[in-house]
């Protein structure tokens, strides 16, 4: 109880310029058809770092599914689907090779631990507070243009720990 | 029938005795044996500090050891911005503590492609080398790692996600998990920096 105290009190004194950073870069809601994509963001990438990963939240309003099958962005030379785990002490990582789907009036988030947009083959790095624009298709509904900003990780077993063990 | 049970009995009691002593005494002592093993073996590498790694290495300061590489969207990222919250967080004790980045990926992380990516973290030496010896290390160290294909000729890796800590006479003291909270991984840091 007492470590889990600390640990509250930790999260508010760290927690709260990490919020304060999150409500300067919103990504513009945008909907395609019954599609809704919100929350999106890229997380900034290290010196050298090849690869880069995309977050939004999908939100399907429709009465049928639809399925998630491409991304592109002029930044990555390939652009992929994929969803990492820890399984006990291993990260792993999978291409999701038929898409993701959204199924009917359900929402689908995409955040660092699980499933993201995969920057590959990068022409340049993703800077902090600058924006990113990618193209994503849906099976149905089709394109739709994001521009995700992007945001410095949060850093030190905190802040990301809102989904449990990730 | 009492004939047969005569030996039955006996013989039972005697796995049963042998199945205790091995988990009472000689699993625990083979497991803590192999612990202590754990990051030595014939394994030759190359440091972004133009160092050679070797088991030898380990010896003489406090080390923490991750395995990872560089085409790594996630994990590898967040655990050298760990790292970085770390040192900062002990302030002067982390100045003992050395940090090595291993490669599971030595096809694409060369000796130049590692020491970019983690020169921003004051301290931490990339280390690469043969593919042979890097799975030389991973067995030496007991990580897991596994090349995933995917598609437009790309690659991933899966890879164990452990900082592990070494003490200055190279032995192993314990792991510090994937996002661990703040808190207990200073502890043992501080702990291990003592």
């Amino acid at each position: 109880m007492k470590n889990l105290m600390k640990f509250a009190a930790l999260l508010m004194f760290l927690g709260a310029p990490a919020m304060a950073d999150d409500k300067m870069s919103m990504m513009q809601e945008v909907t395609v058809g019954p599609l809704t994509l919100s929350d999106g963001f890229a997380h900034a990438t290290l010196p050298n770092q090849p690869v880069a990963g995309g977050f939004v939240t999908i939100t399907n309003t429709g009465e049928a599914a639809d399925t998630l099958i491409a991304v592109q962005s002029d930044l990555a030379g390939v652009m992929q689907i994929h969803e990492m785990a820890m399984q006990d002490d291993t990260m792993v990582m999978r291409e999701l090779d038929g898409g993701l789907i959204v199924p009917a009036g359900e929402t689908v988030t995409l955040e660092p631990g699980g499933l993201h947009l995969m920057f590959m083959q990068l022409n340049g790095p993703l800077i902090d507070g600058e924006d990113v624009t990618v193209t994503v298709t849906f099976q149905d509904a089709g394109d739709v243009e994001l521009t995700l900003p992007v945001r410095k990780k949060m850093h030190g077993g905190h802040g990301m720990s809102h989904d449990g063990d990730s | 029938m009492p004939g047969l049970l005569r030996i039955i009995i006996p013989a039972g009691a005697l796995v049963a005795s042998a199945v205790l002593v091995w988990l009472a005494w000689l699993q625990p002592y083979l497991a803590e044996q192999d612990v202590l093993k754990l990051g030595h073996g014939d394994y030759s590498l190359i440091g972004t500090d133009g160092q050679p790694f070797t088991a030898a290495r380990l010896q003489g300061a406090p080390s923490a050891v991750f395995f990872g590489f560089t085409h790594c969207p996630e994990v590898c990222p967040t655990t050298l911005g760990d790292i970085a919250v770390w040192q900062d967080e002990l302030g002067d004790a982390a100045s003992d503590l050395r940090v090595f980045f291993v490669t599971v990926d030595p096809e694409r992380d060369t000796t130049e492609m590692l020491g970019d990516y983690v020169g921003w973290v004051p301290g931490v030496v990339g280390v690469t080398g043969d593919a042979a010896e890097i799975r030389a290390a991973e067995k030496a160290f007991r990580i897991y790692s596994r090349k995933i294909p995917l598609s437009d000729g790309e690659y991933t890796m899966d890879h164990s996600a452990l900082v592990l800590l070494f003490d200055d006479n190279g032995r192993f003291v314990e792991p510090i998990g994937y996002q661990e909270d703040l808190d207990r991984a200073l502890a043992k840091l501080r702990r291990l920096l003592s």
